[in-house]
């Protein structure tokens, strides 16, 4: 192996090391009822509320765009009313998780990497240590926990804006007939489909969070170190939740399965 | 007390403190002289635990502090107060959430109890009535002087200054060396000084250590190092340069 690619697999396996050994101590800090709820609460509020606008937006017309390509496809075999059907299960199980941890991945997680990352650099990290405060206490659990909570909540909204955004295309633009459009939906989106999408959400929450705190604590000295971490928070969070999100489906597909 | 033993520190391949070894007493101030970058500032971390040294031990009231994980030292912090050379004020809260941020963290206090403190301690450092201002609106010295409020309100039994006085004009420097000795004789607390002001290491050290090529140069009382001919400790002292530095 090259020098390069051997460093960067290095780099790689610390990193992830360094966000396991993160998680283990958020976990200890958890049990250990170290969180204060009111800054729990500002970091759902920073989260959830501030999110409304990308989650809105981003469920509205992708429920839109699934409706009206899945109308086209079904169209030609005489399927159209099974048109939001396709766009509840996707919804529910795969768009509406992923699409709603990416846009918050890129609001969010880059924000946390950027405030607690400038924290490290101006000795603020440091002066909570001397203070005799857990910086995993104070920032980390914090932002971990909204985070877990938040996004199953901004997965629910953008599932029904998105199923209702593919419903008003299907019946006033494309104009299938209505009682059939919801009446297939609800016989084929099932509560299995958003308990898996409402789980995956749960597990993305917790990536965005600590892939975000640990890129901030981490992050290397100035403006550059700065604008890097935050890059790096966006980019290693989305990539995270994409290759997780595939495991995930194999591994409840199969529970669901078997069930 | 605090006693430091054959403290080895290197960044990389830069050897920063080669063997140091000293002892403070309890109610003791000590400034740490030496010139920029010689390593002062990462001494005085070393004191508090936010730096693990490659060898050697710190002490605190007998206790090593070396081997502790960051929850144990936590225990240990609660002893000290440390002022920042940049305050390190958190800058999404007003002056009073700074101070209070101790007290609230780890006092079960009323919200009547937490702001009469706040109010005493900022009258204490000269800051009565800036309870509402934001941290980012302050000037250097007002900052200062907020980051030793917050250092102090817990009632710590040692209070580290790193660089207090750097970046500050000699009417602000000369307030806040008034400060830190208002604070040691009021509180009764240890004080270290890191600094390369030598007004403010006159002031506020009885005893000095002189840092110079990673180890301790000088030590004794400030009147002692003050007088000193010794060539080094001279040329710190008067401010010259190295005939190559021209």
């Amino acid at each position: 192996m090259n020098p390069l690619a051997n460093r960067q697999a290095q780099d790689t396996l610390t990193g992830l090391g360094q966000i396991t050994l993160l998680a283990r101590d958020a976990f200890a800090s958890l049990c250990r009822l170290r969180v204060t709820w009111r800054d729990v609460l500002f970091q759902m509020y920073f989260i959830g509320v501030k999110s409304q606008l990308v989650v809105l937006v981003t469920g509205a017309f992708t429920g839109m765009v699934l409706g009206a390509q899945t109308y086209f496809q079904f169209h030609k075999v005489k399927m159209d009313t099974a048109s939001l059907a396709v766009v509840g299960v996707s919804m529910c199980s795969e768009l509406g998780p992923v699409l709603t941890a990416l846009m918050v991945a890129g609001r969010v997680g880059g924000a946390m990497a950027a405030e607690i990352g400038t924290m490290r650099v101006t000795e603020q990290i440091d002066a909570l240590r001397t203070l005799a405060t857990h910086p995993v206490d104070y920032l980390v659990v914090p932002r971990l926990v909204a985070a877990h909570i938040v996004l199953p909540l901004l997965t629910v909204e953008a599932v029904v804006v998105g199923i209702g955004a593919g419903y008003l295309v299907g019946v006033y633009l494309l104009g299938i007939d209505a009682t059939y459009l919801w009446y297939n939906m609800l016989r084929y989106t099932h509560d299995v489909d958003l308990v898996i999408g409402l789980i995956k959400a749960f597990i993305f929450g917790g990536i965005i969070a600590l892939v975000g705190c640990h890129k901030g604590m981490t992050c290397g000295l100035g403006a550059q170190g700065v604008g890097r971490a935050t890059m790096e928070a966006v980019v290693y969070a989305s990539i995270s939740i994409l290759i997780t999100n595939f495991f995930l489906t194999l591994v409840m597909g199969k529970l669901v399965g078997q069930l | 007390m605090i006693e430091v033993r054959q403290l080895h520190k290197g960044f990389g391949a830069q050897e920063v403190l080669d063997g140091i070894s000293f002892r403070i007493e309890s109610g003791e101030s000590v400034a740490i002289i030496g010139r920029s970058g010689c390593g002062k500032s990462v001494l005085l971390k070393h004191l508090i635990g936010l730096l693990q040294p490659d060898s050697g031990d710190v002490l605190i009231d007998g206790e090593t502090i070396v081997r502790m994980n960051e929850r144990q030292l936590l225990w240990v912090r609660r002893k000290f107060g440390m002022v920042f050379q940049s305050a390190a004020l958190f800058d999404s809260m007003t002056v009073a959430e700074n101070v209070a941020f101790g007290l609230r963290r780890h006092e079960h206090l009323t919200e009547a109890e937490i702001a009469r403190r706040v109010a005493e301690t900022l009258d204490l450092v000269d800051l009565p009535g800036t309870e509402n201002k934001n941290s980012a609106e302050l000037s250097g010295g007002m900052r200062k002087r907020v980051g030793l409020a917050r250092a102090i309100i817990y009632e710590p039994q040692i209070v580290l200054y790193d660089e207090p006085t750097t970046g500050l004009d000699p009417i602000v420097s000369d307030s806040i060396d008034q400060l830190i000795l208002r604070v040691r004789d009021q509180l009764k607390v240890t004080t270290v000084v890191v600094t390369h002001d030598m007004r403010t290491a006159r002031r506020a050290g009885q005893r000095v250590l002189m840092l110079h090529n990673r180890k301790i140069y000088a030590t004794g009382t400030a009147d002692e190092i003050f007088a000193s001919r010794d060539a080094v400790v001279r040329q710190f002292i008067d401010g010259v340069a190295d005939a190559k530095e021209n």
